[in-house]
């Protein structure tokens, strides 16, 4: 090792590893290094101690001088001044109408509200069946639920009168958990592929048969695809689905035979329904509204545009050009223009696509316009952890005899998607904000209800509380998805050295 | 390398079971392969016996590890034809899978799957493509990772792993295909002198079980103790091939000579 001859060294005990020296750690040591340790370094962490301080002395008496209780933002500045503050947050808004930020117009269960909590003043009107019944009178109604919601506190209406969409999130939560963590047992999956039916049912009512023979249609089709891939392969299969899919959902000749046997669908979901009558009253989606409608629509774009994007970017990468073609032009076609226009082209344009007479529900379309371009989003997202990925894995998976599906299915996609993690929360994030957008085309978003909030006379002039519940409802979930990604990307960390 | 050039005279190889046969396992006639216009591979015509130990060497860019890459079809040929164990190598992604899953095949930089524990890394190719039960393949797997000395990493992931133990599991992982016939890409060129012994003691323990094997590789000490045949390759064509022992004392061509002068002479 020495060029020297002469300065031999050999060691004859290995040195055994020793703590620290003392004042290597310590809370004052920290301070004096990371705060104090040069003249430029001290004025800045004195100015920004300034900068904090000042932005929360501004705020804070603002926040927690905050009025809860008042009828109406006049009471709140009379309240106000009767205690001699200077400023004070006008809360009693949130405290009065924060279910209608949650839920919109989305209509409560009356008849379970007055039977439970209400149940003299509804006999006195006559029972259910002379309020509620076929034949009563609306405005008599209208008053009987107006002057029970006026009784009853927030809190039982939010319990009991919306108790559908609260049961549909709370599956909700039930259905996702097991997707989020692998802790869980892997049979709640099957709760999670059940899901969208149940949530379906819960949130727009209606004969439950119709989600169940759209669940049953389904099945029908991928069984279908799995019996013919026995006997053609996987391709024969995916065809197979296809037709079978067709076949029940669509009317194949619609220019032959409008009414006939096909579609299959709503003819069985009428025979089950006329055997079996059960279902809840429906609702249509022009009532959906408030947070409830971003969770909805955030949820439904999240789990839809994952597959999609990533069905997207491996056609990106495919070989067969036409495939490549195809979904290039999909994604810079739904990239280059502004979710905002396509939100209205779903909103008018789209029926002039579709055959006359279908109505199509403007919540759904909204739903596949968010879905296509977040998957657009998603594709280019990882298509980049696929570039990133060694060709070493590529050759290695092929080495092995693995086909293509397999090979992308247990070796390629699990560690593209891994190194696409922050960049896919990313995009979902921005989803689930984007869903606000949806006010511009008649849906009643968060922001559109405080709009309709401050249209009444009690709370016109009001903003910043309004505003900043809404932010912190937002806030609250995609803090969330921000968390959940780094405890992923935490968890799936396999090649640390 | 020459310490482990002394290390492997240390060993006493056992040649019972290494028997060329009369079988052929690989046929490569007047094969052709371009790069674009760069013409890489050039008439090569090579036929393997099952039971041949044969190390390939050659300068960089020579084409050598593109042969080999060849015979499992990791790259297409233009010209000529390969075939595998009976099976002609063709666009057919059949006959492709079907060769691939019988020959094994040990990379440079081990290319092991991160995401995956070692043992599932050995076991995945026998579950997802031959359909062995999960018990089964893992049994399987054990059995060659203790056959490579490194049953107690079965749980841990490759990064956890030195160089020299990831590569004995990539050939663990070969291994539980059952291949016939084994392609060897370099597999001691990432790693430190002092993890080459240990790659080269299980490539030799393989070929003294009688393996057909093929290596791309500069360890010309495992080329004079386990080879059959030593294949000299350059500017994309076989330049010269003998036994080990007339080629190391006897090359015929120039640059084979100039070649072995430069990496035998220090």
């Amino acid at each position: 090792m020495s060029k020297q001859s002469s300065v031999a060294f050999v060691r004859r005990d290995m040195i055994p590893p020793a703590p620290p020296p003392p004042g290597q750690a310590g809370v004052l040591r920290w301070m004096r290094e990371n705060l104090f340790s040069s003249v430029t370094n001290t004025v800045l962490t004195i100015l920004s101690i300034y900068f904090i301080w000042s932005v929360l002395a501004s705020i804070m008496p603002w926040t927690l001088n905050g009025i809860w209780v008042a009828g109406s933002l006049t009471e709140c500045r009379e309240i106000r001044d009767a205690r001699g503050i200077e400023t004070a947050a006008c809360w009693a808004v949130i405290n009065e109408r924060w279910l209608q930020l949650l839920f919109g117009f989305y209509p409560t269960d009356d008849v379970l509200l007055s039977g439970l909590f209400y149940a003299e003043p509804l006999a006195a009107a006559g029972g259910v069946e002379a309020v509620f019944g076929a034949g009563s009178n609306a405005t008599d109604r209208i008053e009987f639920v107006g002057m029970m919601k006026g009784d009853l506190s927030n809190f039982t209406i939010f319990w009991f009168g919306y108790w559908r969409p609260l049961l549909a999130v709370a599956l909700l939560v039930v259905a996702v958990a097991p997707i989020l963590y692998s802790s869980l047992p892997r049979s709640l999956l099957f709760f999670s592929m059940l899901y969208p039916f149940i949530g379906v049912f819960l949130f727009w009512g209606g004969s439950i048969w119709g989600p169940m023979t759209v669940a049953m249609g389904l099945a029908a089709a991928f069984f279908i695809g799995r019996f013919v891939a026995t006997r053609f392969g996987l391709l024969g299969g995916g065809i197979g689905a296809v037709i079978a899919f067709i076949l029940i959902f669509l009317n194949p000749l619609p220019f032959i035979d409008h009414g006939g046997l096909f579609p299959l669908f709503p003819h069985a979901k009428d025979v089950l329904h006329s055997i079996i009558p059960f279902g809840l009253p429906a609702i249509p989606s022009d009532q959906f509204g408030g947070f409830m409608l971003a969770i909805i629509i955030g949820t439904s774009g999240i789990v839809l545009s994952l597959p999609i994007g990533i069905l997207l970017a491996l056609g990106r990468q495919s070989t067969m050009p036409f495939i490549r073609w195809v979904c290039v032009t999909f994604i810079e076609v739904i990239r280059g223009v502004p979710l905002i226009v396509w939100l209205f082209v779903a909103s008018t344009l789209l029926k002039y696509f579709l055959p006359p007479g279908s109505s199509f529900d403007a919540l759904l379309r909204v739903i596949i316009l968010v879905t296509l371009f977040a998957s657009a989003y998603i594709a280019e997202v990882v298509r980049g952890g696929l570039a990133a990925l060694p060709t070493g894995q590529y050759e290695a998976a092929d080495s092995l005899g693995l086909d293509y599906w397999k090979s992308m299915q247990l070796i390629v996609l699990p560690q593209a998607l891994k190194i696409s993690i922050p960049g896919i929360v990313n995009t979902f994030i921005g989803l689930f904000k984007d869903t606000t957008l949806v006010v511009f085309v008649g849906l009643r978003d968060p922001l559109g209800l405080t709009n309709a909030i401050r249209a009444t006379g009690e709370w016109n002039g009001i903003y910043w509380e309004l505003y900043i519940f809404v932010a912190l409802l937002f806030f609250t979930f995609c803090f969330f998805m921000s968390r959940y990604s780094m405890y992923l990307e935490r968890k799936l960390q396999t090649d640390r050295r | 390398m020459s310490e482990a050039q002394t290390s492997l005279q240390d060993r006493q190889i056992d040649r019972s079971q290494m028997k060329v046969t009369d079988e052929v396992a690989i046929e490569i006639s007047d094969m052709n392969k371009w790069y674009g216009t760069f013409h890489v591979l050039r008439d090569i015509n090579l036929t393997v016996n099952r039971g041949e130990r044969i190390v390939i060497c050659g300068p960089s860019g020579s084409g050598k590890s593109t042969l080999i890459r060849c015979i499992n079809a990791l790259e297409e040929h233009q010209k000529g034809q390969i075939i595998v164990d009976g099976t002609t190598l063709s666009t057919d992604l059949k006959n492709i899978d079907k060769v691939r899953s019988e020959v094994g095949m040990v990379f440079q930089h081990f290319n092991l799957f991160p995401h995956l524990t070692i043992l599932e890394n050995c076991t995945l190719a026998p579950i997802w493509v031959r359909k062995v039960p999960k018990r089964e393949a893992e049994e399987t797997a054990m059995y060659f990772l203790e056959k490579v000395k490194i049953p107690e990493q079965a749980h841990k992931y490759p990064g956890q792993l030195s160089g020299g133990q990831q590569q004995r599991v990539a050939i663990a992982r070969s291994l539980c295909m059952r291949p016939r016939i084994m392609l060897f890409d370099e597999p001691t060129s990432a790693l430190d002198p002092e993890m080459i012994k240990e790659v080269l003691d299980t490539m030799i323990q393989l070929a003294e079980e009688g393996m057909t094997m093929l290596c791309v590789t500069h360890e010309m000490g495992f080329a004079r103790q386990v080879a059959n045949r030593v294949i000299f390759m350059d500017a994309g064509q076989i330049v010269e091939q003998n036994e080990p022992e007339p080629f190391f004392t006897n090359p015929q061509n120039d640059r084979t000579k100039l070649f072995l002068s430069q990496i035998l002479g220090h």
